[in-house]
């Protein structure tokens, strides 16, 4: 049986939950296993009516820290007779996979992006070296925990669902790790999720330039981020660092402005499906890994461009 | 109190990454190989700054062969007091995991750093499996840690915010940027590097637990589509038509 931990914010399921339960969908098809969900607090199944789920599993935990969210999921495994876990790679995907396979001597892959079949084997890609290459890896044993890279699945829906819940009641220790305090910046796209982001680096000159970057974001409904030299000298905060040391981000698009693209921010942005360079510098190295560019002045297209979107969006409306 | 940082090798980052005729192996002939930035900026300065506050000794581990003899001398040059090598090429990193948890039997280290992965697998697996297998907690990608009494407390970046935790030790710890800044080696440092004891252990069998089938690279970009920097309705059109951004 394949599990696939689902994860909720302010009682929705995560997207990221959704794209592993598409992932364990493809999976099933290629192994002919039965698929079943595992929560670790009460879910509201509603946004999976048409995803073609049956079973849920569901305790709802006193504490959603990693150490007592590891526990649980190994214990559950075993105890729904399961062979695969699937989760997304999210961070508490990072936190929790090794240990839960460590816990059930199961093999890992963490950051899978598609399920294949190659060789007659059904196999798992990942992207390896920062994003530069692919590695197509199988599985010997017979138990597997997956976790799926964000952003990088399509979510499927099609095929009705009549969901049968069941109330695990597993006996946890706990108590060895505390969270203090959770403070999410409401009402933004995390990052990792993003589909569009609209990035800024040094060529912005000064922080008080970036209104222009703001208003791009916002018409674009994209989620802002910066390049580590603007994030080191406290431009923008940290938590907007996208690039090898920062976070790693694989956007439908994205739009960077005024960041000249060195390897190690094009690390952690490469594996975006689209894009778009804006920079002055026609030698910028980020033109090469571009789909689309422009080699003008920011100061001159970004303010252009905006009164140009909102134009094209007038008179649509 | 007993540090013990897991350090491990990559291909630097601006390595041509090429791959032989099967597609099978990475080809190393002409890559420069480095100790992995994340262990060594971040999780061996945090273990070496509290030692020199706290007291204590620093330990590193290394899972690999004598190819790694120079990079291990690094980390004892940045302030390590003792180095273990496990004589082995690790076969994954379930391996790597395995064989630490092994070293680390009878042992008492009270914190166990890595970095939160590596730069060529990026799997940011070996930390969470090794806290898996001595059944200890683990705190993934920590950006703030300090200790007090038999805790940490530590901060880590999760989606979209900060999560401020307090953990018990023993525990294993992978580190990301802001644990603490990169230390350059001084001449005392490297000198003193070349006395300080470096053992090599004989690893304990294992298997496989995952099979590389192959590596592809990804298609090469084409070339940038370009647009004039006064084809503002272009650039519209692209994000509006192309990109179906509104």
């Amino acid at each position: 049986m394949i599990l696939v931990y689902i994860e909720s914010q302010n009682g929705k399921i995560k997207k990221s939950s959704l794209e592993a339960i598409s992932f364990g969908q493809q999976l099933k098809t290629l192994t002919g296993l039965e698929l079943g969900l595992l929560a670790s607090q009460t879910t509201d199944t509603a946004v999976l009516a048409d995803m073609n789920v049956r079973s849920l599993a569901e305790q709802q935990l006193d504490s959603q820290d990693p150490v007592t969210v590891a526990q649980f999921i190994a214990a559950a495994f075993n105890e729904c007779g399961a062979s695969h876990l699937v989760l997304s790679g999210n961070s508490l995907g990072k936190a929790v996979a090794g240990v839960i396979a460590a816990k059930l001597k199961a093999a890992l892959l963490s950051g899978v992006k598609e399920v294949l079949q190659h060789n007659g084997k059904i196999c798992f890609k990942k992207s390896v070296f920062s994003g530069k290459a692919n590695a197509i890896y199988s599985i010997p044993g017979s138990k597997a925990v997956i976790s799926i890279m964000p952003n990088s699945v399509a979510i499927v829906r099609g095929g009705a669902t009549q969901i049968e819940k069941k109330n695990l009641n597993i006996a946890l220790t706990g108590g060895k790790y505390k969270i203090n305090s959770l403070d999410l910046q409401s009402g933004k796209t995390p990052l990792t999720e993003a589909e569009v982001v609209v990035s800024a680096g040094r060529g912005m000159k000064d922080p008080s330039n970036w209104g222009m970057i703001e208003e791009l974001a916002d018409l674009l409904g994209a989620t802002t981020a910066c390049s580590r030299p603007v994030a080191d000298i406290g431009w923008r905060p940290h938590h907007e660092h996208v690039g090898q040391t920062g976070i790693a981000i694989r956007p439908n698009v994205y739009i960077a402005i005024g960041i000249s693209g060195a390897i190690q921010h094009l690390a952690g942005v490469n594996s975006s499906r689209k894009i778009i360079v804006i920079n002055k510098d026609p030698e910028a190295p980020f033109f090469k890994a571009a789909d689309y560019g422009v080699v003008g002045d920011l100061f001159d297209v970004v303010p252009k461009l905006n009164a140009a979107i909102k134009k094209s969006k007038s008179e649509n409306s | 109190m007993e540090f013990l940082v897991c350090i491990s090798k990559t291909p630097d980052t601006t390595a041509k990454i090429a791959f032989d005729a099967g597609l099978t192996k990475f080809v190393e002939e002409g890559v420069s190989f480095i100790l992995n930035p994340y262990d060594e900026w971040y999780a061996l300065v945090r273990a070496v700054e509290l030692k020199e506050k706290l007291g204590g000794k620093v330990s590193v581990v290394h899972v690999g062969e004598a190819g790694s003899d120079q990079m291990i001398r690094k980390a004892l040059a940045i302030g390590a007091d003792q180095a273990f090598r496990i004589d082995c090429k690790p076969k994954d990193s379930y391996d790597v995991a395995q064989q630490i948890a092994e070293f680390c039997k009878g042992k008492s280290f009270e914190l166990i750093f890595l970095g939160k992965e590596t730069i060529d697998h990026n799997g940011s697996e070996v930390g969470a499996m090794l806290a898996g297998l001595l059944d200890l907690p683990f705190v993934s990608y920590c950006n703030k840690l300090e200790v007090e009494a038999d805790k940490i407390n530590v901060s880590r970046e999760v989606e979209g915010g900060v999560e401020l935790s307090t953990v018990s030790m023993p525990c294993v710890v992978s580190a990301a940027k802001g644990l603490a800044e990169q230390r350059i080696p001084n001449m005392k440092g490297i000198m003193e590097s070349k006395n300080k004891p470096l053992e090599v252990l004989s690893p304990v069998n294992t298997e496989a637990t995952i099979v590389l089938e192959q590596f592809e690279l990804p298609p090469a970009k084409t070339g940038a589509k370009m647009i004039a920097p006064d084809d503002i309705d272009g650039l519209v059109n692209v994000l509006k038509n192309d990109l179906k951004l509104f």
